[in-house]
């Protein structure tokens, strides 16, 4: 398959260093780390991932690509900013992770079944549609993720919760048949195109 | 007391740590006169305070002895202690330095008898062993002070207390009248040697330094092996004040860090390695005692690589790559348990110690720019080798983070700037 990934491997054969600073946010950081680990040791979910951040960054300049671009490690990064606030280098961590997993999102490569990248993407989708959340479409979509069955059994877990939010006004049920999104959403809707496209191109991915 | 003759082919050294006694008795050796100011009541600075020098494990009071012999003798020195420079005007060859210095309350009859200090009652906190205790409010500032003179400490000038230290004195050396004093003198270069200081180590928040008892720094801990210590030559844990054993260290707190001191401080490696032979020193063959040191990587430089090696084969110590990421508490036994992960092989830990010592960084304890301007320092305020600082030379830890070894070598190379500065003045130089 002459896909987005097959022609990152053939255009930075020899580096994937090199391809992480050149596509990665924030990836031009990578080289900076000096293995002192401290990211490692604050990462609240650290225990829990495969591979902590310091040890991504070793292995990235080690040059190994599929293990690190297919790994769920970094979509386990819950965004706590530990790991920024105590590397004595100032690498932006937290956001070199996020940088790592959109990528890998982006080459088609991430793990399938991940349920971090799955949320995201029905986020995505979601907002991106009509360009406000639709929280009911959203949390029904999130429930019926792995089919009906389990759907059912998480919206009947959930329901107190649900009623509750009903009670005091803070979810609408009339949700599911009207939704008010930004005004003008064709508009939205052109613009996201293009900002794609844009970086599409900036990243070589077009 | 302070009629101090100066000319501008003086030199003018302040701080007098290693450094500034060096350049000091370097120059007035070659025939310059010199003035030696000094902030605190004895010359001496860290190295008095140190319990060994790396790598030879030898004891600095040995080498301070020779300084003060050589200082002492050599009538081109004059010392003042108490004394800090508020401000420098003026130009190379033609400087004027204002100095102030702080009353003593004791004049230089003073014997160091010691009646005076048995006659009162009250404590200060000692600011010698960094605050770990008490002295008492009328003081010599340590064993081997220099100038052997005694100190009464302002809290209580004016108090029955000083009153009875002065009726004390047979020799009519307390004068509790004295007031603080202003001189300016006219140099023709000057020597900042004002040394360093440990970073505060409250400011690296994870390892709670100031939450935890138990959580101390590398000069603390140096202090508790000083027989004249704190605790009596004892390395005992703040929080019951029992014996410590299972010690670890943890390297770069505070440097190498952009949240704290960018630079490398150099000495703390070392400092580690040499604190870590304490342990069998202080336990013999006790196998509970241990020491862990926590490292990003060891900067023995040069020829300390052998030390290093030395210390690596001592079965008590133990290396754990990893700078250690935050510090909690055993609240049953105030231990405290460091969390991180091991690079080697990233493996998880979370190791009780019964004492943390924290290889403090260096940072310069006084900052030149707010006494005069066009002097050049770098990121972290230390003196850089720059002609625009005309008679002005960095000499010692206010130049770079260094060991004693090579603060001694820079200070000599400082006391030759400031030669060659008074030669031009005098006209034996062109």
């Amino acid at each position: 398959m002459t896909d987005a990934n097959t022609l990152m491997v053939e255009k930075y054969r020899n580096s994937f260093l090199k391809e992480v600073e050149a596509n990665v946010e924030e990836g031009d950081w990578v080289r900076m780390c000096m293995q002192c680990g401290v990211c490692a040791g604050s990462c609240p979910l650290g225990p829990h991932w495969a591979h902590p951040p310091q040890e991504i960054f070793m292995m990235i300049r080690a040059g190994k690509r599929e293990e690190v671009l297919t790994s769920d490690s970094m979509w386990m990064c819950t965004s706590c900013y530990n790991c920024i606030v105590r590397c004595p280098r100032e690498l932006p961590i937290t956001h070199i992770m996020h940088g790592l997993a959109n990528y890998a999102h982006r080459l088609g490569i991430a793990p399938k079944m991940n349920p971090t990248r799955r949320f995201a993407k029905i986020f995505w989708d979601n907002i991106a549609s009509s360009g406000r959340v639709n929280e009911l479409t959203l949390s029904i979509k999130l429930y019926f993720m792995d089919g009906i069955a389990s759907g059912i059994k998480k919206g009947l877990e959930m329901m107190g919760v649900g009623l509750g939010l009903v009670k005091t006004g803070r979810l609408n049920p009339l949700g599911l048949i009207s939704h008010s999104g930004v005004k003008d959403t064709k508009g939205l809707h052109a613009m996201l195109k293009k900002a794609k496209e844009i970086e599409d191109k900036r990243k070589g991915l077009a | 007391m302070t009629d101090v003759v100066a000319t501008n082919e003086t030199i003018l050294v302040v701080g007098g740590g290693i450094s500034g006694m060096t350049a000091a008795i370097e120059a007035a050796e070659c025939g310059k006169n010199v003035v030696l100011i000094e902030k605190s009541p004895a010359l001496g600075g860290r190295v008095s305070q140190l319990y060994k020098y790396f790598p030879k494990l030898c004891i600095p009071t040995c080498g301070l002895e020779i300084n003060v012999r050589r200082l002492r003798f050599n009538k081109r020195i004059r010392v003042l202690t108490m004394a800090q420079v508020s401000a420098i005007t003026g130009d190379t060859g033609n400087y004027t330095a204002t100095i102030k210095i702080t009353p003593r309350y004791v004049n230089e009859n003073c014997t160091a008898c010691g009646a005076c200090a048995d006659a009162v009652s009250a404590e200060v906190d000692n600011a010698f062993n960094y605050n770990m205790n008490k002295t008492k409010a009328v003081f010599l500032p340590f064993n081997m002070a220099y100038p052997r003179r005694y100190v009464i400490d302002p809290s209580i000038v004016g108090t029955p207390e000083g009153e009875a230290a002065k009726a004390a004195c047979k020799y009519d050396a307390v004068d509790l009248s004295m007031k603080e004093e202003t001189l300016e003198l006219k140099v023709g270069a000057i020597i900042w040697a004002t040394g360093w200081q440990p970073y505060d180590a409250a400011k690296i928040q994870p390892y709670g330094y100031d939450r935890f008892a138990n959580v101390i720094t590398s000069v603390e801990f140096e202090r508790m092996m000083d027989k004249a210590g704190p605790t009596g030559g004892k390395i005992l844990r703040p929080s019951d004040n029992k014996e410590a054993k299972n010690i670890a260290f943890i390297q770069c707190a505070g440097s190498r860090d952009r949240n704290h001191l960018t630079h490398c401080s150099r000495i703390c490696c070392m400092a580690s390695l040499k604190q870590s032979t304490y342990v069998g020193e202080q336990y013999g063959d006790d196998e509970a005692a241990k020491a862990s040191i926590y490292y990003i990587d060891i900067r023995a430089i040069d020829r300390f690589e052998d030390f290093y090696k030395k210390v690596q084969e001592d079965p008590k110590v133990s290396f754990i790559k990893s700078k250690v990421a935050n510090i909690t508490e055993n609240q049953e036994n105030r231990n405290p348990i460091l969390h991180g992960v091991n690079t080697e092989g990233y493996h998880r830990y979370d190791n009780e110690h019964d004492l943390v010592v924290l290889a403090i960084g260096m940072q310069p304890s006084a900052d030149i720019t707010q006494v005069t301007s066009g002097v050049h320092t770098d990121a972290s305020g230390f003196i850089q080798v720059h002609a625009d600082n005309g008679g002005i030379f960095g000499a010692g830890c206010a130049s770079n983070a260094l060991d004693v070894n090579r603060a001694v070598q820079n200070a000599t190379a400082a006391a030759l700037r400031a030669i060659q500065v008074v030669n031009r003045v005098s006209g034996a130089e062109a």
